[in-house]
């Protein structure tokens, strides 16, 4: 009994999805989406019970083609109330045009590994922080509030093994920045359930748990149990792609993101609620992969979609 | 091998983060036999052997080899004894195949099986659609080829299907699930391997049904078997292993759909399911590397893509 009550008992009972298919899953698609073709999507996540969807990006064109439209989306979309549609700004420059086409959150992503930081956004994690602090003083000036990534939480593709000492220390930057929340990502997929442990217990002495989302990709399988773990540990907010959208960039054509489908399956199979409809939710993720011509990653979806 | 020494290897736990995990976890490698009997395509003998042979070299302990049942029902495992007399037996590897009743039984052993397996289900309805007779009348004709190998000293593995639910009925009441465990153990099963047929279970519902199989049968004697038609099966076992599990099945590259959800996946793969192992620091004598490129053989006989993520993200390296 002792040991169900160490499964069971520690869930939390609501664990808030962050969807990132629109952002972070459109991005790492090799086709081109038409604005109109995103809005739409948003606007079918919108309608699934999500209360969170990640909607663009304001970073220079240059760098990411697939998010050159960010006004026009953040204008075109439908702002469902209740929900909210934070956008990534990487400098002030990108916030300040966030706050123009209308956004009322924004996101900003550091690395807890030095060389994925320099190959990645061409600077140092501490020169990237000293960005952040830029947008963190506007934001506040602004009422916005800012979400605070950190990639690279369970591996790097150049370093390899990173320590959650460094995790820690980036994640309480950015919390004591001002951040609301710290999404900490297992970019390349790498993490298993003993290093998320550790990762989290190193993490949740520097910045309360409930300030904790996980971001687990799913290049080697592992994410569904690895945000097990994190749930297991109090960690209730997880980031999701509907329909496993967005490849790995760093191994041409595996997964990247887990899906939002099969992430909501588990949590409801737990009896954990999310507000979510996942019929709803499907639909989206058959509409996106549908105008990407691509198979979903969601291996709920294509088990639904095949019954005899 | 002795009976004894499948029971008794040491089992050591360790810890991370609040819970504890075994060392060591034994692959039960079903990918020759409930992978391969899941695929469309009929397999040549010859590639099931050399499938065969390349497991043997991996260091896993246990690679389930064939089923004798009737060619009729299960056209795949036609070759069942080509396969047995055909594969080259590795000193440190078992080779158990499935024997639904007497006459598979006696034809295995005819053929060289020194390890046998039976298949019983916690549904009804799946029993009767599966295997054509009800749960008691299945028990019975296993109680026979238990009876028949005790004689023989030769070890029986027993399954049950639909653990955590049934394509036919939906959910199952985990007293079910070990009311069969329990039969099948008491019978002698020197263990019994608990099956997500259709991959429908969620860690709650793996730990519901564990809390309730351990109350009558061991722990060390049970296995899990999850498939992975829900993405699933990985957080499953974890629940498992959890809860005191060490003999997890899989099947290389993920071999094997679903019958119920055609196009779906089915068995976990092993390839996965190591990588999860071997991060957490956990033993199981099995080399990934291998595993892979065993998978990659299998899939390029078969003309068809792996189900492993591992195989996929290792593959496309850059």
């Amino acid at each position: 009994i002792f040991i169900l009550f160490l499964v069971l008992k520690r869930l939390p009972d609501r664990v808030k999805i962050v969807e990132v298919g629109p952002r972070d899953g459109l991005q790492n698609e090799k086709t081109i989406v038409p604005a109109e073709t995103k809005i739409r999507l948003i606007d079918m996540l919108s309608d699934s019970g999500l209360s969170v969807i990640e909607a663009t990006s304001f970073v220079s064109p240059k760098w990411v083609p697939q998010m050159a439209d960010q006004m026009e989306v953040m204008k075109g979309i439908r702002r469902k109330p209740g929900v909210s549609y934070p956008v990534l700004t990487p400098n002030l420059k990108g916030f300040q045009a966030a706050v123009e086409a209308g956004a009322s959150e924004v996101a900003i992503f550091g690395a807890a590994s030095e060389l994925f930081s320099k190959k990645n956004i061409n600077c140092s994690v501490e020169e990237s922080l000293q960005r952040f602090e830029q947008v963190m003083v506007a934001a506040k000036a602004a009422g916005v509030p800012v979400r605070g990534y950190v990639s690279c939480v369970l591996g790097c593709p150049y370093e390899g093994k990173v320590a959650p000492a460094k995790v820690a220390k980036v994640a309480k930057r950015l919390y004591s920045m001002g951040c609301y929340e710290i999404s900490l990502g297992d970019t390349i997929g790498v993490g298993t359930p003993g290093g998320m442990s550790e990762m989290l217990e190193a993490v949740s002495k520097v910045v309360p748990v409930g300030a904790l989302a996980v971001h687990c990709h799913d290049t080697y399988g592992q994410a569904l149990a690895n945000i097990l773990v994190a749930l297991q540990m109090g960690v209730s907010v997880v980031d999701s792609s509907v329909g496993g959208l967005g490849g790995c960039p760093y191994a041409q054509g595996a997964s990247g993101n887990v899906a939002t489908e099969d992430v909501v399956y588990m949590l409801h199979g737990l009896g954990i609620q999310t507000g979510v409809d996942l019929p709803k939710l499907m639909d989206a993720g058959a509409f996106i992969c549908h105008s990407l011509n691509r198979r979903t990653s969601s291996k709920v979806s294509q088990a639904t979609h095949c019954k005899l | 091998m002795e009976l004894a020494m499948l029971l008794q290897w040491p089992r050591r736990d360790k810890h991370l983060g609040a819970h504890e995990y075994p060392e060591f976890v034994k692959i039960v490698e079903v990918g020759p036999r409930d992978g391969l009997q899941n695929e469309k395509e009929i397999v040549p003998t010859e590639v099931k052997v050399q499938l065969i042979d390349r497991l043997s070299d991996t260091g896993l302990s246990v690679i389930e080899a064939t089923s004798f049942v009737s060619s009729k029902w299960v056209p795949q495992m036609a070759d069942h004894t080509e396969v047995l007399q055909g594969i080259r037996k590795s000193p440190n590897v078992r080779y158990p195949v499935l024997t639904p009743n007497m006459h598979g039984f006696q034809n295995a052993l005819a053929a060289g099986a020194t390890e046998v397996a039976v298949f019983g289900s916690a549904s009804e309805t799946f029993s009767r659609k599966n295997i054509n007779c009800s749960i008691d009348e299945s028990m019975l004709r296993f109680e026979e080829v238990l009876n028949a190998a005790k004689d023989q000293q030769i070890p029986v593995r027993g399954y049950v299907s639909c653990a955590l639910g049934c394509p036919h009925e939906g959910p199952i009441d985990p007293s079910k699930v070990t009311e069969v465990a329990k039969r099948l153990y008491e019978m002698g099963c020197y263990e019994v391997s608990l099956g997500d047929t259709v991959g429908v279970g969620t860690p709650g519902s793996m730990a519901a049904m564990l809390r309730s199989v351990t109350r009558e049968v061991p722990c060390r004697a049970l296995a899990v078997h999850c498939h992975d038609t829900y993405g699933q099966a990985l957080a499953n076992i974890l629940t498992a292993l959890q809860m005191g599990v060490c003999v997890v099945d899989s099947a290389v590259a993920g071999l094997g759909g679903c019958p119920y959800a055609q196009g779906s996946s089915g068995n976990v793969s092993t390839e996965d399911v190591l990588y999860m192992l071997h991060g957490m620091g956990i033993q199981t004598g099995v080399d990934l590397s291998k595993m892979i490129a065993v998978g990659d053989f299998i899939c390029h006989s078969l003309n068809r893509k792996t189900n492993s993520r591992v195989a996929q993200a290792r593959g496309s390296q850059l």
